[in-house]
């Protein structure tokens, strides 16, 4: 029936010039151009902005100022990121290479609950749970595991990562989980076969084959990280902190559009690094 | 004996699991005791009067939370019917046309996510305070919009490739209009898929908390917002009730999205 069809017929509308399917794109083109695109290249421009022309000065008080936030908010996405990735691989390889099908469900069922949890709920959750006297400490002494002088409060650079990675970690590892259970099991049966160990498995075959998707879940995670101002702002409100707080301060109270525009240049240059440099991986990977 | 290697067997997996559901868990377990603890002072472990005060506070009609809970709604509507509005025609031009730059187009959808929002939004509402924008609910439908395009243009672009052109081929074949195939053949067969990006799409506008602090807020006063000021003032119970009615929709569609999102449809996601 397909064969006997002599010509395609035309794939746009009725007599449609080709211009047809742009005139479609353009309203979601504009909505993305004028409320995405265009202040993003605000905010770059913005950054050079000075009261006598084009100047350096923003770029200069941002990181003269904000140095230390700098260099803490790259180390707590950071470590964040590859907590997460850790993570990640070993709920996935559980759930690829696990062999009690019961730990498997239970696990599976388990870990994608904070999925779509918003940060802001999720650092209001953490918020009682992780301080001093918050629940995880009274359970842990509740239980014997821990003596009650031990307790000590993780409402600062640690609670941020931990919210962090309770609520980045689900979408990682729905995408690497993902990735491993559409593996071909040949190539892991085979190794099994000869004796491998888990380990090995998971170190040697699965991860090289999804380790694009894996890049893809960490490098979407660290993007996401770079811009919350919830999670900071509730868990820990002291110096130093993530460059989103710094921003939201030089705004709101000094209404200083420079220097936050020139912070936010400089996350979104610190993403962007990381963005590249996981094209270049995989550019590299495609070239292979 | 047996039983002793059983034990051995599942201990650690028992210890290893309960570990880490009290990690996942433990969080939320905090926000439902918030919820209802009357009174939890230190050194009590758990709260030492429990009961509803505060959900009826929060639930009274004239309360502010309710305010903020229906204009949360309301704006994660507009926004929804926003972005389908233009996602649908875009998505099947992206799905069914030939396009010079589809790759490229597909991706200026994506640099929402691809950059750290915050400069962005700071920006926005820069601009928005020349158009009196600022402050309305009109400003803050038109910037999650622009956020939560790319759910609905990939997801719906998605859905819209699955559907075999030989099914819309085949009613214009027996004369149907371009325009009619469409709405009788290919949009209901898309309809699961374009349902799916929609609850992205409201989720992600009922959740979002940083663009409308800086455009919306203090006249729009979204359940986000509120959530915050009450954790700010310190009223922990407020926060967590909040908090709460923010995570019922979030669980249900974690608990649910895979009905709704086929294999099929997942799985051309961004080609």
């Amino acid at each position: 029936m397909r064969d006997a069809t002599p010509a395609p017929a035309p794939r746009t509308g009725a007599g449609a010039s080709s211009l047809f399917p742009y005139l479609l794109l353009a309203p979601a083109l504009f909505v993305v151009g004028a409320f995405f695109v265009l202040p993003l290249g605000f905010s770059v421009v913005g950054a050079f902005e000075g009261n006598e022309g084009p100047t350096l000065d923003n770029l200069g008080r941002a990181f003269g100022l904000y140095r230390t936030d700098l260099l803490f908010t790259l180390l707590i996405v950071a470590a964040s990121t590859a907590l997460i990735g850790l993570g990640a691989i070993a709920i996935g390889g559980y759930l690829t290479l696990g062999r009690n099908a019961k730990a498997r469900r239970i696990l599976a069922a388990m870990y994608r609950w904070p999925l779509f949890i918003p940060f802001i709920v999720a650092a209001q959750a953490m918020r009682g749970f992780i301080g001093q006297n918050g629940l995880m400490n009274n359970t842990l002494i509740w239980i014997g595991l821990m003596p009650p002088e031990w307790a000590q409060s993780f409402l600062d650079w640690r609670g941020i990562v931990i919210t962090f990675v309770w609520k980045q970690l689900p979408f990682a590892t729905l995408l690497v989980a993902g990735a491993m259970a559409a593996l071909d099991r040949a190539g892991i049966e085979a190794a099994q076969n000869l004796g491998a160990s888990r380990m090995r498995i998971l170190l040697g075959i699965v991860i090289p084959q999804v380790a694009r998707n894996i890049m893809v879940a960490l490098v979407l995670s660290f993007v996401t990280m770079m811009s919350v101002l919830s999670v900071p702002l509730m868990i820990s409100g002291q110096s130093p902190t993530m460059l989103t707080v710094a921003m939201a301060w030089r705004i709101n109270a000094l209404g200083d559009y420079g220097t936050a525009n020139a912070l936010g240049l400089v996350a979104c240059i610190a993403s962007g690094l990381v963005a590249w440099a996981w094209l270049r991986q995989s550019a590299r990977e495609a070239a292979r | 004996m047996m039983a002793r290697a059983n034990v051995a067997w599942w201990l650690p997996r028992a210890i290893l699991l309960a570990a880490f559901a009290f990690f996942v868990f433990g969080p939320l377990v905090n926000l439902v005791l918030w919820s209802v603890a009357e009174a939890w002072f230190w050194p009590n472990r758990l709260p030492s009067q429990y009961g509803f005060r505060f959900w009826e506070r929060v639930f009274r009609p004239e309360g502010q939370a309710m305010e903020s809970l229906w204009l949360s709604i309301w704006i994660a509507s507009l926004t929804t019917l926003l972005c389908l509005g233009v996602s649908i025609p875009a998505a099947w031009a992206l799905a069914k046309a030939r396009l010079r730059w589809r790759a490229l187009i597909l991706l200026v959808f994506l640099l929402p996510q691809a950059f750290p929002n915050l400069p962005v939004y700071i920006n926005v509402a820069r601009i928005f305070f020349t158009f009196d924008l600022n402050g309305t609910v009109m400003g803050v439908v038109l910037v999650h919009a622009a956020h939560g395009l790319v759910y609905s243009i990939w997801i719906a672009t998605a859905a819209f490739a699955a559907i075999d052109d030989d099914l819309e081929l085949a009613a214009r074949n027996i004369g149907a209009s371009g325009f009619t195939a469409f709405r009788t053949v290919t949009l209901p067969l898309a309809a699961p898929g374009i349902a799916a990006s929609a609850i992205f799409v409201f989720l992600e506008s009922l959740d979002e908390f940083t663009a409308t602090y800086f455009v919306g807020a203090p006249e729009v006063r979204t359940l986000p917002l509120l959530l915050f000021s009450a954790a700010a003032g310190g009223n922990m119970q407020i926060a967590a009730i909040t908090a709460l009615i923010l995570l019922v929709p979030s669980v249900l569609f974690m608990l649910l999205v895979e009905r709704f999102l086929r294999a099929e449809v997942l799985a051309r996601v961004g080609r």
